[in-house]
Parts: C-alpha cells; structure tokens; sequence
C-alpha cells in the first residue's frame, strides 16, 4: 500500500558566495515513514535541513507540506508548520537546569507574561517520565554527558509532538544502548504516523530503521530508494562516488614491546583499579557504554584531570604526569571526543593550531622562526591531506573531519610514542574516517602505541588488536582479536 | 573572484585604517588647522597615554581577559613616581618605582585571576579601587607640585621627536614583537580562543596570563611616568576614565572581546581614531558633555560590528571551503 506523502521538496536550489551548494533537490517523505537522508559532509545534507527548518531560505524552489505551499523563515515557524529538528552539534547553556533547557521556549506563562514555575516543572516532569529519563529536574547540563543531553534533546524534540521530525546524526554521542532505546522511539514515531528524516552516515543504522533512503553528493539528489533494494555497499559507492575496497584498512603489524603500562589507576567515584598496556605497533580498543569510564581514564593519564592513585609506565619508565605538559613531554597525547572544546581553538589559523603544542621547536633566541614553522605545518598539512584554502585559514571553517585532522597534524609534531584516541571519528564523514584509520595503521607501522576509545563496535573490531572492555569505572574485560564480536563486548560492557 | 569579493577583502584588511583616513578628511573639510604639523603632534602626545594603555589592554583581551584598573594604577605608580623623584633627584628610580608599583598591582591582578580564579573583570575593578584608594592616601588627596626635571618623561624631546611619541614608538614595538614572534604572544591567542583546547595542548594558561598581567603593569607604569610629567604635577585623582578610552581604542582597533584576535597595528590605529575624533570634537566645539555620548556610542558599535562581521565572516568562509573541496573532486 502506498502511503500518502507529507514533505514534499520541489527544485530546491541554494547557492552561498561562490558556491553551490543545493542543485535542484527534489525527493519526498512519507507519512509513517523513517527516511534516511546520507552523504558526505558537504554534499548538502545539513544545508538542506536548515532550510526545510527555516534557519537559511532557498534561492528557489517550493517546500510542500500535506500538498499545500509551505513557507518557512525560521525555526519557530517550522515548529507551527510541525517540524522540529534535533542538531548534530548540540548547542547548551551549560549552567540551565534540565527542568529549565525542557521548558525552555515554550514556558507555560499567564497573561502577563509570568512564568508559571509549578507548571513548568510538571511539564518537564511529565516529560522525563513519558520518555523513560531518569535525571533530576534540577541537575545542571554541565554536569551531564554529551550523551545524556543528546538524549535530552531528542525527547525534547519528540516532546514537540511534531508531524515531522528531523535528525541530524543524532547518535553520533551515544552508545549502543541508547541508540536502541532511540531506535525503539524511532519506531513508535513511526507508528503513530509521523513522518522522520534521519541524517546518517553510519550503514548498519541506516539498515537498521530506514523505510527510503536518499543518497546526495555535491549538492545534488543521487537517488531515492527502498532500504530493501539496497545494500551497504551500493550506498557507500554512491556518496563517495566509487567502490570503497574495505571499510578498515587494517593490516598486520609485528608487535613489539611493551611501551605503555598503566597499573592500578584510580580515581574516587570515577575510576578504580585500571590496569592495561599497549605494545608498539597495536592498536588497544577501548569498549563500553557511555558513562562506563572509558573517556576519563583516558583525561586522568593525559594529566586533564588529577587521579588518586596507579602508575604509569612509557617505554618502561615511570612517568610523572600531572598535568598535560608532563605527559606530552613523557611522549604520550590525546585527541578528545569533544574536538571543539578541547581540540581547537578556532579564531586562529591551520599553522597556529598545528605548532601550539610545540612552539619551543620553532624559537631561535627567543624569536618565533617563521620559515621553518611554515615549512613544518605545510608538510603535515599535505601528509595528512587537510582540505583548507591555506594554512593561514581560520580552523573554524573547516570541515569536522579536516578539523579532526589538523589535532592529530598538532600531535605528530611531537612525534610521541602513545596516542590516546578519545573517539577519533565521531561525526566526521566516510572518506575523512578512512583516512585516519589508514594513519592510524601508519603510526603502528612506525612502532607506535595506540589506544582508541570508541563506541561504535564495528570500528573497534575492524581496527583493534585487543579490545578492553569497561564497565561502572572499572575494566570488566579483555578480549583478543579472535575472540571479538559485538556480543562478547557487550557481555562485559553491561557488567559482564 | 569577483569584485565585491575583492572589496571585501579590502576592507576586511584596511577596514579601520580607512575608517581613519575618512576622519582624517573630514577634519580637514571641518578645520583647515587639522593637518598642520602642530596639530598631528598634538593628537599624537595627546593619545600617547591612553595608546600606552591600550597596547597592555589589547594583549589582556587576546587572552580573554582585561583591565579596569590601568587607570587607578597609573595614578598610584605615577604619584609615588613623583614623590621618589623629589625626594631622591634621581629620574632613573622614579622611572622604576613607577614601573615596580604598577607591576606588582598587575601580579595582585594576576595572583586573582589565576590563583583565585576570580573573573579579570572583578579582580581589576577591586584594584581599580584599591589602587586610587591608595594614591588619595599617600597625599591625603592633595596634589605634589613643583617636579622640577621629571617633566622631561612628557615634556622633553630627542632629536626633535617629543618624548611620549618615542615611548609609544617603543612600546608599539614591543607588543608588535611579543605578539607575532614570541611563543608568549602565540600561547596567549591560543589561551583566549580557547583556555580549554590551551590546557589540553600542554599550554601553561596561569603562567602565560600572569606574564600578560606584568607587561601590562610595565606599560601602566611608563604611562603613569608620561601622565604626571606631562600635567607638571602629582595627581592622585589624574587618569580617571583612561580605562575606557584604552579599552575603546583596543576594540575599535578590531581586538576581539570574545578573545583570540587582536593585532597592535589595530590598536595604534584604533587608538588615533579616537583621538582624533576627540581632537574634531575639540576644535569645532562639540559640548563636553554631548561628546561624552558620543565616545560611549562609539564603542557600542564598534562592538556591534566585531559580532556582525564574526557572523558574516563564518558563513562566507564556509561558502568558499565547499568551493574548494568540489573542485577537488571533479
């Protein structure tokens, strides 16, 4: 039976100075339907989003909504028109309240304009209850994770009661675990009629949910298909354009010595008793489900946060780190799951961003040397294939994956032996994840330690040797290449 | 590219400076006096002080930080400048006294800032009081006259050039250098673009702002030496408002607030504009109090335009990086 269409979007065209970025969108979702919106960053997805939520307006071309003319000028007239959308970044007032980011908007007020507390707080209350959450009303959104508020702002965004709702890779923070109970919310919005758009770039989850997907590149529609016509692999050659030979290119590496040793790390109501190491030319996975501990452990040994107890060892020396410093200088860096926190500072160029960590290289008698800073950052920037204009752009316009690349660029410099990868790929696309497995796999060849925390399973047994799993601050168990499947980590990730 | 994008360019890397030159012209239709030699080298001395400022200012607000209290501090490190100088005669401890005092107001700044994590805007408006506090105490609000030689510092002048000028010259200089060749000025952008990604990238946050604190308490404290040199006597109430004017030449200058991006070129020419704007007002008579007005719209729209431009500048950059990466795949 062919279900009746809801969002119709005809000859959608939108240009920005110089570029175009949409070329005569068309395709149409159905009432009832989750329809899957993939492609490379930059091939127009996000674009295309705001536009149909009202944040850009389209140079031409006509959105439908239930057959009828819609015409859409910012997010507040979306949400009348029945759309609401969730955000891939997710922007937060860190000091609001759960209760308060809930209501935020939407106050329930009287006819002078008073915010009605009481109600408010039954609101957001009813809320959290109907959405499974277990939050206090009164936590701060600081002191959540990103995961958590993920999850807040898909409930809050489902909470809209909306006829259409648009997701812009809204697991890109989550683990597995909160990916089903989004999936089952998924499928009951679906039931109930409602019309979904998801923004993806991760195929077992387009499998997963999808009813039509909808495959763009540079701008223009490649397809709409049934999800049941299709195949991983056909999706994949036609964002990128080719056949893709593997997803992982994993190689074998000899495995040399032990170059990391961390004994009995403990951090009071965060982290106990870690114990783990890494040997030259591995890559050591980290598994476990969002708040198991993974990524601060990973800030305790960089010296980020301060821990209670444990011993680090780096090429069998003990290594003192108490702050960052200490722990570049013992050779040992990480590259944080929150890139645009901890990773860049975005106001300033490539070449500054890249020589930060290591400025002493560059000064000659107290001056910077200008030359040979250039000369360095032009190398990694070609080595690592960092898509800007210039080494003299600003970080903050480029690409989530050319961003991610520019970190590891600052850390290459340092030539260090360990490198901790706190979710190395998250919502970067296809092609940019490639390329840093595919360097990932260069620095073990060079004897290098790797540990790469991640929460998404099939990279981790793609790419990993051994495979940590933990749980509840602790690590619950360790698994060899052999014994690798998304049970067996689960089994240890859920206590084990 | 086509040609409004090259106008934008233009004016992205001339903006102020020909915001300048259109003031300079309109002086000019205004009061024919405006370009006389005598007139140029009266804005110049004029502004030197508060240009002094705002160089300490700019590199604060790069690191996402700031002073109110250069002002104050100047007073207090100025005055006991003076009294050293009549008690001693000798110009060179005065010269330091001044630069000691308002150094070791700068480390309290800092101590705050880094140790107490107190925000910089609450830390230096308590110095801002303290320091003024002071200065009244030392005299008992009375003015030191009668400075003899000390007016050298304001009044002088070698090879012809006036003594504030020379200062400003040096100082411009100094931050120039700081700021583009040293791994202080690179660590300082990085810290006000980002404390976070600083930390995390082995920065040392607290040692590099204290080092801000003290250059700014440097040049505070030879802007103090210029200030009471130049008014021929002590003045435990002078410098009031200097914070302001220092802080609107740094902005108009195109410093940031938001931190991360400042250069010292911007403040000179940020600090000229104001005065000479001040110096218009002045000669064609603009009343006092109107002119008061309007050095406070000034820097509203300054800041205005810094938050516009920030907005259009990361919407255009992201047109162009798609271009870049389309025809790379093609």
């Amino acid at each position: 039976m062919e279900k009746e269409i809801k969002l119709k979007i005809e000859n959608i065209n939108k240009s920005f100075p110089g570029v175009k970025a949409l070329d005569n969108i068309n395709f149409s979702v159905k009432k009832g339907s989750v329809h899957v919106l993939c492609g490379e960053n930059g091939a127009g997805k996000s674009t295309l989003m705001k536009i149909i939520n009202g944040i850009y307006n389209q140079d031409s071309g006509e959105i439908y909504i239930d057959g009828e003319l819609a015409d859409i000028n910012s997010p507040v007239e979306a949400i009348d028109h029945g759309i609401s959308m969730i955000f891939q970044e997710l922007n937060y007032v860190p000091e609001m309240t759960v209760e308060e980011n809930f209501v935020a908007g939407r106050w329930p007020t009287n006819k002078f304009g008073k915010v009605n507390w009481k109600k408010a707080r039954e609101t957001a209350k009813n809320l959290l209850e109907e959405e499974g959450l277990n939050y206090s009303l009164d936590t701060k959104l600081k002191n959540l994770t990103i995961s958590d508020i993920q999850l807040l702002e898909i409930s809050k965004a489902v909470s809209y009661d909306s006829d259409i709702i648009i997701m812009d890779e809204p697991t890109s923070a989550i683990s597995d675990k909160e990916i089903e109970i989004l999936f089952e919310k998924i499928n009951s919005l679906r039931d109930r009629g409602k019309s979904v758009i998801y923004i993806s770039h991760k195929m077992d989850e387009i499998f997963q949910i999808a009813d039509e997907i909808t495959v763009l590149r540079d701008g223009k529609v490649v397809a709409t298909n049934k999800a049941e016509d299709l195949t991983e692999d056909k999706v994949v050659s036609m964002m990128v354009g080719r056949e893709l030979s593997k997803a992982f290119p994993k190689e074998e590496i000899e495995i040399g010595k032990k170059i990391f040793e961390v004994r009995n790390l403990s951090r009071k109501g965060v982290i106990r008793d870690i114990n783990f190491n890494v040997h030259r030319g591995e890559i050591v996975g980290f598994a476990g489900l969002v708040g198991a501990g993974r990524t601060e452990v990973m800030r305790s040994l960089f010296g980020l946060d301060e821990f209670d107890s444990g011993e680090i060892k780096i090429k069998g020396k003990n290594a003192k780190i108490t702050n960052t410093s200490d722990s570049i200088d013992n050779g040992l860096v990480m590259l944080s799951e929150d890139r645009r926190r901890y990773g860049i500072v975005p106001v300033r160029s490539v070449r500054e961003n890249i020589t930060i960590s290591k400025l002493d290289d560059f000064i000659y008698g107290g001056r910077l040397h200008a030359k040979k800073e250039k000369k360095v950052v032009e190398d990694m920037s070609h080595k690592l294939n960092i898509k800007t204009p210039s080494i003299e752009t600003n970080v903050s316009s480029l690409s989530g994956g050319n961003q991610q690349k520019v970190i590891l660029a600052k850390w290459l410099v340092n030539n260090p032996d360990v490198f901790l990868l706190d979710e190395p790929t998250r919502g970067i696309d296809v092609g940019a994840k490639y390329e840093i497995y595919k360097l990932m796999v260069d620095l073990a060849k060079e004897g290098k330690g790797i540990v790469m925390v991640s929460s998404e399973l099939p990279e981790l047994i793609g790419m990993c040797d051994r495979i940590y799993v933990m749980s509840e601050g602790t690590i619950t168990g360790e698994l060899s290449r052999e014994e690798f499947s998304q049970k067996a980590i689960m089994k240890y990730a859920i206590g084990g | 590219m086509n040609i409004s994008n090259r106008f934008k360019r233009v004016r992205k890397k001339y903006g102020i400076l020909l915001v300048l030159i259109l003031l300079f012209i309109i002086a000019t239709l205004l009061n024919s006096n405006f370009l006389s030699a005598r007139n140029l080298s009266n804005i110049s001395k004029q502004v030197s002080i508060t240009t002094i400022l705002a160089f300490g200012e700019t590199i604060l607000i790069i690191s996402g930080m700031l002073d109110l209290s250069n002002g104050s501090v100047l007073a207090l490190a100025g005055l006991l400048s003076v009294s050293v100088f009549k008690m001693t005669g000798s110009l060179l401890l005065a010269f330091l006294v001044a630069i000691i005092v308002a150094v070791i107001c700068n480390i309290l700044n800092g101590i705050m800032v880094t140790k107490f994590k107190t925000p910089p805007f609450i830390a230096t408006l308590a110095m801002m009081a303290m320091a003024r506090g002071a200065a009244l105490l030392y005299t008992n609000g009375q003015n030191i006259y009668q400075i003899g030689d000390y007016t050298i510092f304001g009044q002088g002048s070698i090879l012809g050039i006036p003594t504030p000028i020379i200062f400003l010259v040096i100082i411009a200089f100094v931050t120039w250098y700081i700021l583009h060749h040293t791994r202080l000025g690179r660590s300082l952008y990085a810290i006000g673009g980002n404390e976070e990604a600083a930390v995390a990238s082995g920065v040392n946050v607290n040692k590099n702002k204290m080092k801000a604190y003290i250059i700014n308490g440097v040049f505070v404290g030879i802007a103090g030496v210029i200030f009471m040199s130049r008014v021929n006597a002590g003045l435990p109430n002078g410098g009031q408002g200097f914070e302001f004017q220092a802080l609107t030449a740094s902005i108009i200058g195109g410093t940031s607030f938001s931190g991360g991006i400042g250069t010292a070129g911007g403040t000179v020419i940020g600090a000229f504009i104001v005065g000479t704007l001040n110096n218009i007002m002045n000669l064609t008579a603009v009343n006092s109090y109107l002119q008061q007005i309007i050095r406070g719209a000034i820097i509203a729209l300054a800041v205005i335009y810094d938050t516009y431009s920030k907005n259009m500048k990361m919407k255009s950059e992201k047109g162009e990086i798609e271009v870049e990466e389309d025809e790379k795949e093609e």
